[in-house]
């Protein structure tokens, strides 16, 4: 199935002088799961209430399961689509069980579904307790179950993991991971960068309402050609004095090393009877949405120099 | 399930869950039936009330009290929801503007119209037994479809405000001042324009210039039909209009039907 979910073209938002969002293009498949970064303001909601049909594009096409989300149309789809907002209270004098029943109502979901995603998302414990008396990590669980209910085809989740705790969190992957492996396209936005990785498959980073950087991880990471961070023990004094590794030294220990460098390096550095340990790092996901992010600045420097 | 119903449904049990609807509708029973048995003490009388004088007190009481409840029970309907974010959410759901307006006003319109129909309705009863069925209930049949229609418009009125702001203090300050204007304001400048301004309005155009409270319009029915000899103050003199009962009953169906289609027209344009 090669049939696109999402597609932006060209789509362009204002809000009085401010551009939230520029240029943007994006084709999502079904089954792809997205993962949307970027600072505080960039345009990441803004895209989310696009797709939603929630605000109307200035210019450019939108189009969600074929049709523009605003138009009449759109509505029978609205049942496909999942949604997290970032920040949500929900109803405090409702219990936990009354406010997904009610969000099932609206959405003509099954009624059985209630007890078994308040099952999954872990607050059956709950589920009678009205929401006042839930945590931020409750409250959290709740906009999950709320956001699963039916059978959505399209996730969009603003932060989901945001208050949860590690275990909740990995289950909440895996129920990522399930969703997808049962045809559902899933955008994910996140500003907790570790742990993502493997449930992406593409990522697109947003800087200032425009998409500095749209690919698969391995794609990003060419390129960025970050350095290979690579640490060693035992072996400080002999470092200083190999012609081959002087170049790359960042410390006394520590050398900094292009991807292309790296096997040479390290057949190098095996060579080093005394050495101990020895640590490998790749540039991480973090790194690569800094990496993006500064060199944004600069384009837009140079484009707008003050 | 219809969303329309859905809203409602929660809507209504809302006002059941926070004690509102139980509340509206004592403070109703307490005031007719009070009014019905003690409303001549005031007056230095022993003997209860007549008829009208009951219904021309409850709703000269009532003029003030229902706008007040309508605006309190709703005017953070939407600016509340806006607040935690469930708006938001709501409006990705298969659920059109209208819709979840429409049941919004179903759901929390209910709460009212119930609680003025048993609370009225219980001191119709009970004051139908003492003196004749037949006189009581349509006067007071009268007086609780008017009082209805007063609660169910002023709740338009609140949506109109809890569409406007995106602050709840600031919603239930404009609803006070809404209230204030309608129930007392508009009157005095009625006043003020009838004393102040010699031959500036004629009768006739003092109702009409009432027309455009629902609060006066309110009064204008219950008193038009009742004896003109119990009645006194500034409302006499519109109690001889040629509006008939039912056009004056039209006239408060539109203040019911066009602050709802205002607020729908604001709630389509809002940006959330």
């Amino acid at each position: 199935m090669s049939e696109n979910i999402i597609l932006l073209e060209q789509v362009n938002k204002n809000y009085q002088q401010l551009a939230a969002l520029q240029n943007i293009n994006l084709k999502l498949s079904a089954g792809e799961v997205l993962g949307l970064f970027g600072h505080n303001g960039a345009g990441k909601t803004t895209m989310m209430k696009l797709i939603l049909g929630i605000i109307k594009a200035g210019s450019g096409k939108v189009s969600v399961f074929g049709v523009d989300p605003q138009n009449k149309k759109a509505w029978s789809s609205r049942r496909k689509i999942g949604y997290l907002p970032e920040n949500v209270s929900f109803y405090d004098q409702l219990t936990g069980f009354e406010v997904i029943t009610y969000f099932a109502r609206l959405k003509s979901a099954d009624k059985k579904q209630v007890p078994q995603l308040l099952e999954k998302v872990g607050l059956s414990f709950a589920e009678n307790r009205p929401v006042k008396t839930y945590s931020k990590g409750m409250r959290q669980r709740l906009g999950l179950a709320q956001a699963f209910l039916g059978d959505p085809k399209l996730l969009l989740l603003d932060e989901p993991t945001v208050g949860l705790d590690p275990s909740a969190t990995k289950e909440f992957y895996n129920s990522v991971d399930q969703l997808k492996s049962n045809g559902a396209s899933i955008i994910l936005c996140s500003h907790i960068l570790p742990g993502i990785e493997q449930h992406i498959d593409r990522a697109m980073i947003l800087s200032g309402g425009k998409s500095v950087a749209l690919g698969t991880l391995s794609t990003l990471r060419n390129i960025a050609q970050l350095p290979v961070l690579i640490t060693t023990k035992g072996i400080d004094n002999a470092l200083q004095h190999n012609k081959n590794l002087v170049d790359f030294m960042i410390d006394q220990n520590r050398l900094q090393v292009p991807e292309s460098e790296k096997i040479n390096v390290l057949r190098e550095l095996m060579s080093f009877k005394n050495m101990t340990d020895l640590q490998v790092e790749t540039p991480t996901l973090a790194q690569i949405y800094q990496y993006f992010l500064n060199n944004n600045k600069i384009d837009a420097k140079q484009e707008n120099p003050l | 399930m219809n969303p329309i119903w859905a809203v409602a449904l929660k809507e209504f049990q809302d006002g059941v869950r926070n004690r509102w609807f139980i509340s509206i509708t004592c403070i109703f029973a307490l005031l007719a039936i009070g009014l019905s048995y003690y409303g001549s003490v005031a007056s230095g009388q022993i003997t209860s009330p007549s008829l009208s004088t009951t219904i021309a007190s409850l709703s000269s009481l009532s003029v003030f009290l229902i706008p007040l409840i309508a605006l309190l029970l709703c005017y953070d309907s939407f600016v509340g929801e806006q607040e935690s974010g469930t708006l938001l959410l709501l409006l990705t759901y298969p659920v059109s503007h209208t819709q979840l307006l429409l049941g919004k006003f179903i759901g929390q319109g209910s709460i009212i119209t119930l609680a003025t129909i048993i609370g009225f309705g219980s001191a119709a009863v009970l004051l139908g037994f003492n003196t004749d069925f037949a006189k009581v209930l349509p006067a007071f049949a009268l007086f609780i479809l008017t009082a209805s229609l007063l609660g169910l418009s002023f709740i338009g009125l609140a949506y109109i405000i809890s569409l406007s702001v995106t602050e709840k203090s600031k919603a239930a300050g404009m609803a006070l001042i809404l209230w204030l204007f309608f129930v007392l304001i508009f009157d005095l400048g009625l006043l003020a324009i009838l004393i102040g301004i010699e031959n500036g309005v004629t009768q006739q155009g003092l109702v009409q210039l009432m027309l455009f409270n629902p609060a006066d319009l309110f009064r204008l029915i219950n008193l038009a039909a009742l004896d003109s000899a119990d009645v006194n103050g500034v409302l006499a003199v519109a109690i001889n209009s040629d509006y008939s009962v039912s056009s004056l009953l039209l006239m408060m169906l539109a203040w019911v039907v066009s602050p709802l289609l205002f607020a729908l027209f604001i709630f389509s344009k809002k940006s959330i």
